[in-house]
């Protein structure tokens, strides 16, 4: 039952996502395509923090060096969208790589705060490298992405949108594939418990590397559709503002649902870009009253139904 | 401590200390293929502290550990693991989001023995073929604990070390576990820490007994029912038989 609803949930989104250039203005649209590329940063969370065990506040990192990867590609003549997206997630996964060697030997609270200091440092490095990120300021006047060879250039907000979508769609179908297999299985054990693992003979820490280095590399790929959809890059987009929010969408979506962690992602977004915006400067209030919502009304991404029933009989004559 | 078959497992001149404890005192220890051996031992006398060095989860100060005559002092547990050391541990140690099967598979991943006709097999051999689909986190303490065994024997290992694998357990379970480890491949050799007399007499050719990190006695469960030594220092002098939880 609760399996055929979260289908049906995911299947609605995904009819509404395709539809959604008939349905909404531009500028909706390229908000949607921002919560897109974001979601695939949410994909990235998921698969540490849900299937890896491993919390963590630090894959803004790579999805900053897929963003400016990305825009590098671009403003040094290299517009096709789909060499950029697998050159970004390669150079977020080489990142991974570098960076894992020694992050994935810390479990709980360690591996959180020295992912936090990876993803502080990526957005230090952003911020003062003038050279290459063009520093505070950002890479502007990005040339807009290609499809594919020969194709027009990616400028209508539609265009964009759905070339982002279809991104989006193809990598996620695939992550979802993987932790469906075998190795979605061994990450899943590795989180249970580790001890069993070792004593199975398993590599755990090969594992957890190797799920960190693929995570960054749909970090980068989250990075580089946030250049094609935006088509500049800023500091601001990959600071612990951003780590925070994504953290917290997972959270509320359960973090182990893809799916679900790209809606609460659109979720949040939206409540700190729409819904602040009729009570200026209590955006931040709004997130954490959602939060706090969220943590009463949601367990694992699904509805409390039984404590909200409970608590309105409670609250209820007699 | 000695077995007369061919040696699977052996400690050498093994001891930990921790800070001012010394846990395991200079142990000499051997497992031979098909040993059915028993450590016992009130509280505190070292016995999971050995089982942990032998099994790589704790590194000796002094000694060396060798399975199947090569030095795996050095190796990890995963790397003891691959070489055919299996474990259990004293709280059942399963995959609580995954399914039995699955659980079965994942123990058995290294090596390509994963096979799911294997794997089930396994399972219904401890009597939880039944559950092949039920997550572990939802079987009893009893089930989970039949569990592990055969997670542990999942990989085809040359040693099988439990770890007090009758904690917990009530009557039936019991059962089960003593026929469970009946019916362990002869050529596997087992060491089994455990407090469960019962167990111990049903299951063990030999026995050992650790007091204070050190080897008290060893013989055949006979020997060290009758052995006075072990009544007045390890049971107690009230007491005179070796018993139980003690």
């Amino acid at each position: 039952m609760k399996k055929a609803l979260t289908a049906s949930a995911t299947a609605v989104g995904g009819v509404l996502l395709v539809l959604a250039p008939w349905l909404v203005d531009d500028y909706t649209l390229s908000t949607v395509s921002r919560m897109l590329s974001l979601g695939m940063l949410a994909v990235s969370v998921t698969i540490m923090t849900g299937w890896c065990g491993l919390p963590t506040l630090g894959q803004t990192a790579p999805y900053a060096v897929g963003a400016y990867t990305a825009a590098t590609l671009a403003r040094a003549g290299l517009t096709i969208g789909p060499v950029q997206l697998i050159l970004a997630a390669l150079a977020a996964a080489a990142f991974s790589a570098v960076v894992g060697v020694a992050v994935v030997r810390t479990r709980g609270v360690v591996f959180l705060m020295a992912t936090l200091a990876v993803g502080e440092l990526a957005a230090a490095a952003a911020a003062r490298w003038k050279a290459v990120t063009g520093g505070t300021d950002g890479l502007l006047s990005i040339p807009a992405a290609l499809p594919f060879w020969g194709a027009e250039p990616l400028i209508d907000d539609s265009a964009v949108y759905t070339y982002v979508l279809a991104c989006a769609a193809v990598v996620t179908v695939a992550v979802a594939l993987a932790l469906r297999s075998r190795a979605g299985m061994l990450l899943a054990a590795s989180r249970d418990n580790e001890a069993r693992m070792r004593a199975s003979g398993h590599p755990v820490t090969g594992y957890m590397f190797a799920a960190y280095a693929a995570a960054g590399a749909v970090a980068g790929v989250g990075g580089a559709l946030l250049v094609t959809g935006q088509r500049y890059v800023s500091p601001q987009d990959v600071g612990f503002e951003i780590a925070a929010l994504v953290l917290l969408a997972v959270t509320i979506a359960g973090t182990k649902s893809l799916a679900g962690g790209i809606a609460a992602v659109a979720v949040v977004v939206a409540v700190r870009e729409w819904a602040a915006a009729s009570v200026p400067g209590h955006g931040p209030l709004l997130l954490g009253l959602l939060f706090i919502a969220s943590v009463y009304l949601l367990a694992n991404g699904r509805p409390r139904v039984r404590w909200v029933r409970t608590m309105l009989g409670k609250a209820g004559p007699g | 401590m000695t077995e007369m078959m061919t040696e699977i497992l052996a400690a050498q001149g093994v001891s930990r200390r921790f800070r001012t404890t010394l846990a395991v005192d200079r142990v000499d220890f051997c497992l031979g293929a098909g040993a059915r051996h028993a450590v016992i031992g009130p509280n505190g006398a070292g016995k999971s502290t050995l089982l942990n060095l032998l099994t790589g989860n704790l590194r000796p100060n002094t000694g060396h550990i060798r399975l199947d005559g090569r030095d795996v002092t050095r190796r990890t547990p995963a790397g003891r693991a691959r070489l055919g050391l299996a474990r259990t541990f004293q709280t059942p140690a399963v995959f609580d989001s995954l399914s039995t099967l699955d659980n079965m598979l994942a123990a058995a991943w290294h090596g390509n023995r994963s096979r799911a006709g294997q794997a089930r097999q396994g399972l219904e051999a401890i009597g939880l073929g039944a559950h092949t689909g039920h997550l572990a986190g939802a079987l009893s303490h009893g089930q989970r604990r039949l569990l592990e065994i055969a997670m542990a024997l999942a990989g085809k290992p040359r040693a099988l070390l439990l770890d007090e694998p009758a904690a917990g357990l009530g009557d039936t379970d019991l059962e089960r576990l003593v026929g469970c480890l009946h019916g362990l491949p002869d050529g596997i050799a087992v060491l089994l820490v455990e407090h469960n007399q019962d167990v111990v007499t049903a299951i063990a050719h030999r026995v050992t007994v650790l007091h204070q990190g050190r080897i008290l006695a060893t013989g055949t469960p006979e020997e060290i029912k009758n052995n006075p030594q072990v009544a007045d220092i390890y049971l107690g002098k009230e007491t005179t038989t070796p018993h139980a939880t003690t």
